[in-house]
């Protein structure tokens, strides 16, 4: 396993997607050390910026990572990575695991915002809380995530699943608001609440809110009253209201909103 | 300082010279018959090919459409970074490269001319000023003329003069090179939220057809006696069964022929040979349209070959980017420009497994194969629209290899496939041929005299390309040839090596070339109302509205004189 302790507190964005176990699996402990991030608008090598460590194979032979320190500013850990584990004690900075399409990334922290940005595979966990624009993709890209899943247990900021075309995010704590905006297909799951605006824009997928949500876009017609929903082997007991939208994009994407947490929808049950 | 390329394989289709072994002497810029050897600085290029620099007839390099292009793609800039060195400048953009960056590209495949198509007139000060930062490349930039309400209204009462003299003072005030037109009387009708079907439909309130429009500018051309033929871009472009309509357009035209010189030039024609009355019945047009420019020679055509990739559409043609936006779904722009036109921008992608998509890369090639005097075809993709310029060097590898396609075709729409003409074609392109196609056609075309020839007295624009023909078959070494086509060995631009080894090492200023149309003062008079009217028609004020020659970074006029 690979140690990576960051040597004093960033204070400039630290642009590491050299950071990848695809990277490290190939390179001498030497080559990794001499590795080039930019430190704000200096380039540095990766051993003046992180102690590095290596404590030899794993048991299971699969590349690992444990980093830890302040990596709050350091962006892009994990991009575009394909196998291995990265493991981060800490708070993790913006686009974390980008483009990634395989192999998992576990922090213990917080993430940054676009965490899991136009992913393709594989698995993150995050413990706390999260960013805004979870698995979005760059500004003006319509290919948001398409595979893989991100677990996140805190909350998450705006924007979260911009542009999602498949794959599963489960959020244990609160959403901000546009959760799903664009949403092409895919699952998301919200244990907590979500702020106002779940789903604009969104054309297929499915979003569950077990909380409360203020309010549902006008632009979403009651469907169905179900008694709970099943998610791959995992069913989430209900009763949920069925929401079809957005109507503006003729979109055939579903919202479950819990019942029992939003008694102030009770009264779009007239229109079933 | 004197140049002299030694040992090349020439291609010089315009003075006939095939593959010959010819030094070429370059002195203070142009080309010459002989320098001192001694004093001269030598490439040898020896075991390489040796063309004129490439032309490119038709692409949307600069202007507020593209600008407006790289506004609404910010992720199509992040995909292709390019960091700046000592000599270059940074920049970004895959299919809407910043201006520097396209300068260089274009240097770094051997081009050295490039001609920005369609340019609200009112808008030329802004065209101008990112042409100005182009670097390494001439330019020039046509006006978008055809749906212009004065243009109209000389049309509609027949007053050819008079248009030609509006015509002349336009092309003055703007700094432009030709007239181009897009979608004759339909932008104006998109105005009012409506098309023109074809040719012969009535333009709303200007009581006009289209035929009248390209015929009447065809004469004003012709009046004027401009370098370049009638530049323009079809009714009903994109649409099924569209080929129709460009045959007539070609045929309206017909009498107008005078001499060896085209009288129009259909642009991107792959776009406006389409057969079908639906998607799904789509085919390929492009027999058709070859047999009729086979037996014709008032034509010229360029492409518009689509290649697989993520790229940005953007015409002057409104109504036909709606109708793609709702096709696609894609994010979009539309654009009026007051009297004049209207544009469209929508992001698209190219698959190779869409019978459509597939179907269209068909439709280029064909025509390109079917149409036997490489003079009328020029090679282009309309860039961006159907795809960026820099895939140039597949689409030459494509028209010189019949296993290049075929290694293509393999991987296309099955359906689109066993449609295509492509598996029964089995012409291949020369060196000769492809340096019509990519440089001596267009240069002739534009009417650009010193551009396009490597003659004495010519402009010493010269790309070499490190591919042995002697040694080796383009036909089966295709990947090869493109790396080649890619990448210039070197590339001149008025005497001066600007790229070697397909980097830039010298970063030049290239001209703007600009017509400048002498018109008898009589018949100028006969603009003296236009003051009046430009004050009710427009926002700008009359004297505000021409730029001035001090505007452009390095100007280039050409002048001609009317037969008037």
């Amino acid at each position: 396993m690979f140690i990576l302790r960051s040597r004093y507190n960033f204070t400039v964005p630290v642009e590491a997607e050299c950071i990848t176990c695809d990277v490290f699996s190939v390179k001498s402990l030497e080559e990794i050390r001499s590795l080039l991030v930019w430190e704000g608008n200096r380039q540095r090598r990766l051993d003046e910026l992180f102690e590095v460590e290596y404590t030899g194979k794993d048991k299971d032979d699969e590349t690992a990572m444990k980093m830890s320190g302040d990596l709050s500013k350091v962006r892009r850990i994990g991009n575009g990575m394909t196998h291995g584990k990265i493991i981060i004690e800490a708070n993790a900075g913006s686009n974390l695991g980008a483009n990634m399409t395989g192999g998992s990334l576990l922090v213990y922290g917080n993430a940054g915002s676009w965490l899991g940005s136009s992913m393709r595979g594989g698995k993150i966990e995050v413990m706390g809380n999260a960013g805004d624009y979870v698995a979005a993709p760059y500004r003006g890209s319509t290919e948001g995530m398409r595979r893989g899943e991100i677990i996140i247990h805190g909350d998450v900021g705006n924007e979260s699943g911009n542009f999602m075309r498949g794959g599963f995010i489960k959020i244990g704590g609160n959403a901000s608001q546009f959760l799903g905006i664009h949403m092409r297909d895919g699952t998301i799951l919200v244990n907590g609440n979500s702020d106002r605006r779940v789903g604009a824009e969104m054309v297929n997928g499915r979003i569950i809110v077990c909380g409360h949500v203020s309010e549902i876009l006008p632009t979403f017609a009651i469907d169905d009253l179900r008694p709970s929903v099943k998610i791959d082997s995992e069913r989430i007991n209900g009763p949920f209201y069925r929401f079809v939208g957005d109507l503006a994009e003729e979109g055939e994407g579903k919202l479950f909103i819990s019942k029992p947490s939003n008694p102030h929808l009770g009264f779009y049950e007239q229109y079933l | 300082m004197s140049l002299i390329v030694k040992n090349g394989f020439v291609y010089d289709p315009s003075n006939g010279i095939d593959g010959e072994k010819i030094d070429i002497f370059i002195q203070d810029g142009k080309i010459v018959e002989k320098v001192d050897e001694h004093k001269a600085q030598i490439i040898d290029a020896t075991g390489m090919v040796v063309m004129p620099g490439g032309v490119d007839i038709h692409t949307h390099i600069a202007g507020a459409e593209v600008n407006t292009g790289r506004l609404l793609r910010p992720e199509d800039h992040f995909q292709d970074v390019e960091p700046k060195t000592v000599i270059t400048r940074s920049g970004v953009g895959h299919s809407i490269p910043s201006t520097f960056t396209t300068g260089y590209r274009y240097a770094r495949m051997g081009y050295t001319t490039t001609i920005t198509p369609s340019m609200p007139p009112l808008l030329a000060r802004h065209t101008h000023e990112e042409l100005d930062d182009t670097p390494i490349v001439d330019k020039a930039a046509f006006p978008l003329l055809g749906d212009s309400w004065f243009v109209l209204e000389y049309l509609r009462d027949n007053l050819i003069e008079e248009c030609s003299a509006f015509v002349a003072w336009m092309i003055r005030a703007t700094k432009g090179y030709a007239v181009k037109i897009v979608n004759p009387g339909g932008i104006e009708a998109w105005g009012f939220g409506r098309n023109v079907r074809n040719i012969d439909d009535t333009v709303p309130y200007f009581n006009i057809t289209p035929r009248e429009i390209i015929r009447g500018l065809c004469r004003v051309n012709q009046v004027l006696h401009l370098p370049h033929s009638v530049h323009i871009h079809t009714n009903n472009l994109g649409k099924p069964g569209n080929y129709v309509t460009a045959l007539e357009t070609m045929k309206c035209v017909e009498d107008l022929a005078a001499g060896d010189k085209p009288v129009i030039h259909i642009t991107h024609c792959q776009f406006s040979s389409f057969k079908g009355h639906d998607w799904r019945t789509l085919e390929s047009g492009a027999e058709e349209i070859s047999r009729y420019v086979n037996r014709h020679s008032h034509i010229s055509l360029d492409m518009g070959q689509v290649v697989f990739t993520d790229t940005t559409t953007m015409t002057a043609d409104g109504p036909f980017q709606y109708g793609l936006h709702q096709l696609s779904g894609n994010k979009w722009v539309n654009g009026d420009v007051e009297t004049e036109t209207s544009a469209g921008i929508v992001p698209f992608t190219y698959h190779r497994k869409s019978y459509v998509h597939a179907t269209q890369w068909s439709i280029g090639l064909e025509l390109a194969l079917l149409i036997d005097d490489p003079w009328k075809i020029f090679l282009t993709t309309d860039h961006p629209n159907a795809a960026p310029f820099t895939t140039y060097p597949f689409i030459i590898a494509w028209l010189m290899s019949k296993t290049a396609r075929e290694r293509t075709m393999r991987r296309i729409n099955k359906k689109a496939r066993s449609k295509s003409l492509l598996g029964s074609i089995k012409r291949e392109y020369t060196f000769h041929q492809a340096a019509i196609a990519t440089r001596a056609g267009q240069a002739k075309a534009l009417g650009l005299k010193n551009k396009g020839h490597l003659g004495i007295g010519a402009d010493a624009d010269v790309s070499i390309y490190n591919f042995n023909p002697e040694k080796l078959d383009p036909s089966r070494k295709f990947i090869t040839l493109r790396k080649a086509f890619e990448r210039a060995a070197y590339t001149i631009k008025r005497g001066e090596i600007v790229v070697r080894d397909g980097q830039v090492v010298k970063s030049v200023n290239g001209k703007t070339f600009w017509v400048n149309p002498q018109v008898s003062t009589s018949l100028m008079k006969s603009l003296d109302d236009l003051k009046g009217r430009f004050q009710e028609y427009y926002t700008v004020q009359f004297e505000n509205y021409p730029i001035s020659e001090s505007h452009l970074a390095s100007p280039s006029s050409i002048q001609v004189k009317a037969e008037m």
